[in-house]
């Protein structure tokens, strides 16, 4: 192309030396690169070997049947010392996915408020929520876990001078202990009536929805749908002659005996990971509030509507197309600082593994294990995220 | 052309170098060679246990695990100063020499079979003889551990401690809750907070730490003691040569002491007319010289650091804070269990 023509449709572009051609270039150094990293890995991987031969441990999973021998505090399965390295991991993943499930539930209302209130014009709850969002989310996570920890604890008394409610629920350094309820045969109705409970709950409101959108008439919704998710359990429970019965906690020589309680390594974990990730939530919906046009809430004003059905019904259904991407971000970022539990002995993923990882030398596989269950655990939830996205873009006609 | 020769070229350097650096982790039987390469040792100790590795105010490391790490220092380089100490918690120590981040591990590690085999270590004697014991509150009126049923236990995680406590509730058929925690410091003081009723670990650490609580007059330690704790210096497997050098020493500070080498008398040793003391002082033989030593390899542990039962009183024994008597740690000639084979 030296003469500054372009070349004729149809006339096949001119020759070049086959190390200028930019596909064959992209190509080659693409390969180049690739056989690097296929060389570091390999080179990686065998030194690894190498090294776990020479100082004679063993790769593999099979160290996963092995007796564990240790306890663990907190535990949602059935778990004693004689089980294996294998369950002792999965305990710890399921407080890992306790303290994240509640975490995420707790802190996204609590974020929600931060941020409405962030713009409230009430000027004291505006300040209160400014204070909260920029002191919580300018200190370190850990430093909050310890200072949960420790004012917990400090600020308890001891279990013999448990603080005691209806002498039923204890609270004392050693956590909030409450009676056990131990479920008799017939006891599943109870469950099932939850279940069904729910399921005509929800139906209520899609007819009610429906109803409202054809007639324009109201139905008292929210009133049915408690009715019906705490009525049916509670008729069953009565129709199958109370089949319930609660392990009642007794002051026993050192502890509360019997009866359940929340340890307070779980309390202190929980706070401090909601606290701190509904300050980046609130910033959020914030954000996302103020990107609604102003125009959308004048409109709503101009119809009439209290301000509360304003942000319901309009602003906040379209602030939720920019709140949702960046909230998944701070889902994900609660459920991976849960590992900081490590700094208080709350027994999560990364506390229990380290344990099985000192007591077996099994650095690699346990902390592929880790990768993992992170891993498994994020992409779950961005995949749940984004579908909820998609359902909730803006449809265009 | 060229800049594509010199892209390549770079690519490649880079991809050797870091292989290199990859590779470069834990050779074979080059311990010692490393460590008179770097000109120090790299010495992995507890986090501040008071009497067997605790930094004072100057930052000098002191105790009877730091003191272990200054006589193979002072055999190696006639220089105890030439380690250098990585605070390790109960949970890392292990990964720490596995990995060749250190050398020796001198962290009051019992020794046990699994540790010996499975994780790659090789314990090279026994620096302390000890036991599993608990403490608890006076207040709580507690006279023995078979009382404990109920109790919450406050235990350092990844330690042997941590199974012996499982084994000896599971055993006795009493029922406990475990309150686990990363470092000896988080343990004591989640004690001393009242998080729990007991603490458990070693018994020479139980009076270790007892003196950091808020009100140590306040405190315990129940009589039984549940478990055999040899405590003592680890390092990997793989390196023959640097095992047999760390064992030698240990043995060398308690043959010392067994013939009556100290610090004061060692010039007057040195003319000793007794055969044994020639040979262990190095004017008869040449016992350093298989270790990839001087032969006045004694001469310089004693000289710096003492002999065992020097470094035990100087760090632990009845005239320090800890005040512990000699016990299971004396010499098998008297009474006790330290036993060092002959060097010859």
């Amino acid at each position: 192309m030296t003469d500054g023509t372009l070349p004729a449709r149809g006339v096949s572009a001119p020759k070049v030396a086959f190390f200028n051609n930019p596909k064959i270039r992209g190509t080659i150094f693409q390969a180049i690169a690739l056989g690097l990293l296929i060389f570091l890995a390999y080179r990686g991987i065998s030194n690894a070997v190498t090294n776990l031969t020479n100082q004679r441990i063993a790769a593999g999973f099979g160290f996963l049947d092995n007796t564990a021998g240790f306890g663990i505090s907190q535990t949602l399965i059935p778990w004693n010392e004689a089980m294996s390295y294998g369950r002792a991991f999965v305990v710890g993943l399921l407080n890992t996915l306790l303290v994240a499930v509640v975490g995420v539930f707790l802190a996204t209302i609590l974020g929600f408020i931060v941020g409405v209130a962030r713009l409230s014009r009430n000027w004291v709850i505006a300040k209160i929520a400014y204070w909260y969002v920029e002191i919580i989310r300018n200190l370190p996570l850990l430093f909050q876990i310890l200072f949960w920890y420790l004012a917990v604890l400090a600020t308890m008394p001891a279990p013999r001078d448990s603080i005691s409610l209806f002498g039923e629920l204890f609270i004392n350094q050693r956590g909030i202990t409450m009676p056990k309820p131990l479920f008799q045969p017939g006891a599943g109705w109870i469950g099932i009536g939850l279940i069904v409970g729910i399921v005509v709950a929800f139906a209520v409101r899609h007819w009610a929805h429906k109803r409202q959108d054809a007639t324009g008439e109201q139905f008292p919704v929210v009133p049915t749908m408690w009715g019906l998710i705490i009525g049916l359990p509670l008729l069953a429970y009565l129709a199958t002659g109370m089949p319930v019965s609660f392990d009642h906690p007794v002051q026993g020589r050192f502890n509360l005996q019997g009866g359940m309680t929340i340890i307070p390594e779980f309390v202190a974990l929980l706070i401090a990971l909601v606290a701190y990730t509904a300050a980046f939530i609130g910033e959020i919906v914030r954000a996302g509030i103020q990107a609604v046009s102003h125009g959308q809430t004048e409109a709503g004003r101009s119809l009439g509507l209290q301000e509360g059905r304003i942000l319901n019904l309009i602003v906040i259904p379209q602030a939720l197309r920019v709140i949702i991407p960046p909230l998944t971000s701070q889902y994900l970022n609660l459920a991976k600082n849960s590992s900081l539990a490590v700094g208080i002995g709350y027994p999560d993923m990364v506390s229990v593994g380290g344990t099985i990882l000192n007591q077996t030398g099994q650095a690699i596989e346990i902390i592929a294990m880790w990768m993992g269950c992170y891993l498994t655990i994020s992409i779950i939830t961005s995949l749940f995220m984004n579908w909820y996205n998609r359902r909730i873009a803006l449809v265009e006609r | 052309m060229k800049r594509i020769v010199s892209t390549l070229a770079l690519g490649a350097a880079l991809g050797f170098s870091a292989t290199a650096a990859l590779a470069q982790a834990p050779a074979a039987s080059t311990t010692l060679r490393n460590v008179q390469n770097k000109g120090y040792i790299q010495c992995g100790v507890t986090q501040g246990l008071a009497g067997f590795s605790m930094p004072d105010s100057a930052g000098n490391w002191t105790g009877l695990d730091v003191d272990f790490c200054r006589a193979v220092a002072a055999a190696i380089f006639n220089d105890p100063t030439k380690v250098r100490f990585s605070p390790l918690s109960a949970k890392d120590r292990f990964t720490a020499l596995q990995s060749g981040e250190i050398d020796i591990l001198a962290r009051n590690s019992t020794w046990t079979l699994q540790r010996d085999t499975a994780l790659g270590l090789n314990f090279v004697g026994v620096n302390y003889y000890d036991g599993q014991g608990f403490m608890v509150r006076k207040s709580l009126n507690v006279k023995s551990a078979r009382e404990l049923s109920g109790a919450s236990v406050c235990v350092q995680t990844g330690t042997t401690t941590e199974l012996n406590v499982a084994d000896y509730f599971r055993a006795n058929n009493l029922k406990y809750e475990p309150v686990v925690f990363g470092t000896a410091d988080e343990t004591v003081k989640a004690y001393d907070a009242g998080r729990c009723d007991v603490f458990t670990t070693d018994a020479s650490g139980l009076y270790a730490e007892r003196v950091k609580l808020a009100k140590p007059d306040d405190h315990i330690v129940l009589p039984e003691i549940i478990s055999k704790e040899p405590l003592g210096p680890v390092v990997r497997h793989g390196d023959d040569q640097w095992f047999d050098l760390v064992k030698w020493v240990l043995y060398a500070q308690v043959t010392a002491e067994e013939l009556g080498i100290t610090k004061a008398n060692l010039d007057q040793m040195l003319q000793s007319p007794n055969p044994e003391i020639r040979r262990v002082v190095g004017t008869e033989g040449n016992s350093g010289e298989a270790l990839g030593l001087t032969k006045d390899w004694v001469v310089r542990i004693v000289r710096h650091v003492g002999n065992y039962g020097e470094v035990f009183e100087r760090n632990v024994g009845p005239n320090t804070r800890l005040g512990i008597s000699r016990g299971l740690n004396a010499l098998w000639n008297k009474g006790g269990l330290q036993y060092a084979p002959p060097i010859r």
